[in-house]
């Protein structure tokens, strides 16, 4: 997956703009979110890591809407998605830039067969019936569970559940999609296999992603940037690599993976290597080099 | 001494699915024990007989020499304590403190007792400033650390944690690390069905490896993981330290179980030729 990166579309306009965005939660004392500003790109995979309670699902909720639409609250600074203002701009327009894929897919699929899961949002929409069929088919046929189509959500497994609701948001063609821990409940092999389609998502169709994870190690490789929350704030930006490398990371409650987590500590000691290693094999290529 | 013994188990769904075939494993007092395996390879409904919460189709599950089936699964939850994978299908009570407080009290312990491992549990998994909300208002991870609040507290011989580190951020996951350092210095037996070999290496547990619905490994977590073949069957991958010390040229005799142990050994290593 680490050679795809060269190849990769390049980022591009920006696509979702947070401008000194500070929100409260009406029985709260303090704002879950304080003071951020962020700037997402066309074509970007950004990860959003902290400790739990940071303010990221806050975050993701004023991104997609559910606040201030669903949730109520003190909002102050705004965000744009795709040049519309989301603070007043209806859910139902926002729901066709913007999708949301909760952690647990359970909560998130729940019509009899999985093509007519995938149907439901389109036809909230509105779509025409022969479009619809066409997007159906086309989605199924991309996340490649068109054999699944007349299964009950109930007769999947966990890794085809996820991809079966990762589908309901695709179908939308949203152009940002938010994934909230989307392989916390996978086992390794089938998250790998969820990362790998996040990329191909993010590389043939150019969708934007901003996904919330605490196993940085999966998505590291295919993610553009890292963003870091810390007690409702944005407390770092940058290249993944980077913000890894950088001690101030791991104070923050970000659960650094064990290789970068070594890099860091050679480093201290001395012992520089090349660059900042994405798996353990090319960090035991650098140290065989040394 | 053998606590749990699984005799060649098998157990069907009413559905007519079958989740486990011939399952033969036993488990001695204080050990602690990894369960790994794909999505659906029969991991849950395992630990799930342990309690009693299901009985086999098949064979036998004796704890503490006592079929499960002449036993009640309220006599065996004194003994076996089990955290869900999904909080939700647990938690019930309408403040955190009574929900920490119920299973206390069905098993008749007094009052200041129960006061007393209250106030623990709650600061031990930074849950006491919650104690008078709705167990419904918690995070995600929040109410995963609830559900071990709660068997923690009545103190069971047997700790079956469901997928513990789910939702839980990088500190949390390293109080879970020390809470199993606590459990394992007072005796207890440990079981851990996760997919997060990150957190299980370090650890060291013996590992049993599951694959549609049978065990198709059992040993030492070191040796098994280094097995690929095995590892690609059940869906399993290997812990980054392990792949790295695979790659290196020269190794010491055993892989690194943490980031220390590398970076001790790599810098003993590579200063030697730098000095001048």
């Amino acid at each position: 997956m680490s050679n795809t990166a060269s190849i990769r579309r390049g980022p591009g306009n920006t696509l979702a703009s947070i401008d000194h965005l500070s929100f409260r939660y009406p029985d709260s004392p303090n704002p879950a979110v304080r003071d951020v500003s962020l700037e997402v790109r066309e074509g970007e995979v950004v990860l959003l890591a902290g400790p739990s309670g940071c303010g990221k699902s806050t975050l993701l909720r004023c991104i997609n809407g559910l606040i201030p639409h669903m949730y109520p609250g003190e909002y102050k600074g705004g965000v744009t998605v795709g040049g519309l203002k989301v603070a007043e701009t209806p859910m139902s327009t926002l729901a066709q830039n913007v999708g949301l894929l909760f952690q647990n897919p359970e909560n998130q699929i729940f019509m009899f067969s999985v093509e007519r899961d995938i149907a439901f949002g389109l036809q909230n929409l509105s779509v025409p019936r022969e479009e619809m069929r066409s997007r159906v088919d086309e989605t199924m046929r991309l996340l490649g569970i068109t054999a699944l189509a007349d299964r009950a959500p109930h007769e999947l497994s966990d890794g085809q559940k996820q991809r079966a609701a990762l589908a309901g948001v695709i179908a939308m063609r949203p152009k940002l999609i938010i994934l909230d821990e989307p392989t916390s409940l996978l086992d390794p092999k089938t998250a790998l296999e969820v990362v790998a389609l996040i990329e191909k998502l993010n590389r043939e169709l150019g969708i934007t992603f901003i996904v919330v994870e605490h196993r940085l190690e999966l998505l590291i490789p295919i993610a553009h940037r890292l963003v870091v929350m810390d007690n409702g704030s944005k407390v770092m930006d940058g290249a993944p690599q980077e913000v890894l490398a950088d001690g101030r990371a791991e104070g923050y409650g970000v659960g650094i993976p064990p290789v970068a987590k070594l890099y860091s500590a050679l480093s201290k000691d001395g012992i520089r290597l090349p660059k900042v290693p994405e798996t353990p094999e090319e960090m035991a290529e650098e140290l065989n080099g040394l | 001494m053998t606590l749990i013994e699984f005799r060649n188990v098998s157990f069907v769904h009413q559905t007519g699915v079958t989740a486990l075939t011939d399952v033969s494993l036993s488990i001695g007092k204080g050990e602690t024990v990894a369960i790994v395996g794909e999505n659906g390879a029969g991991k849950t409904t395992l630990v799930r007989h342990i309690n009693g919460l299901l009985k086999p189709t098949k064979g036998s599950v004796l704890v503490e020499g006592k079929d499960t089936r002449e036993t009640t699964t309220a006599t065996l939850s004194r003994k076996v304590g089990i955290a869900f994978q999904n909080p939700d299908h647990q938690l019930f009570s309408e403040s955190v403190e009574n929900e920490v407080r119920f299973a206390m009290k069905n098993f008749g312990f007094g009052e200041d007792l129960i006061a007393q491992r209250l106030d623990w549990t709650l600061k031990f998994f930074g849950l006491d400033q919650y104690r008078k909300s709705s167990p419904l208002v918690l995070s995600g991870g929040e109410k995963k650390r609830l559900t071990l609040a709660c068997i923690l507290a009545w103190d069971p011989d047997v700790v079956v944690l469901d997928e513990p580190t789910v939702g839980q951020d990088a500190l949390q996951k390293e109080k879970l690390g020390q809470i199993f350092k606590l459990l394992q210095s007072t005796g207890k037996t440990i079981i851990i069905v996760s997919h997060d070999v990150e957190f299980l290496w370090p650890i060291q547990p013996r590992l049993v490896v599951m694959s549609g619905g049978k065990v198709v490994a059992d040993g030492q977590i070191s040796q098994i993981m280094g097995n690929r073949e095995l590892l690609e069957g059940a869906r399993v991958t290997q812990p980054q330290l392990l792949r790295l010390y695979q790659g290196l040229a020269s190794r010491p005799a055993t892989p690194f179980l943490d980031v220390l142990e590398a970076r001790d050994w790599i810098g003993g290593r590579k200063q030697k030729p730098e000095a001048r």
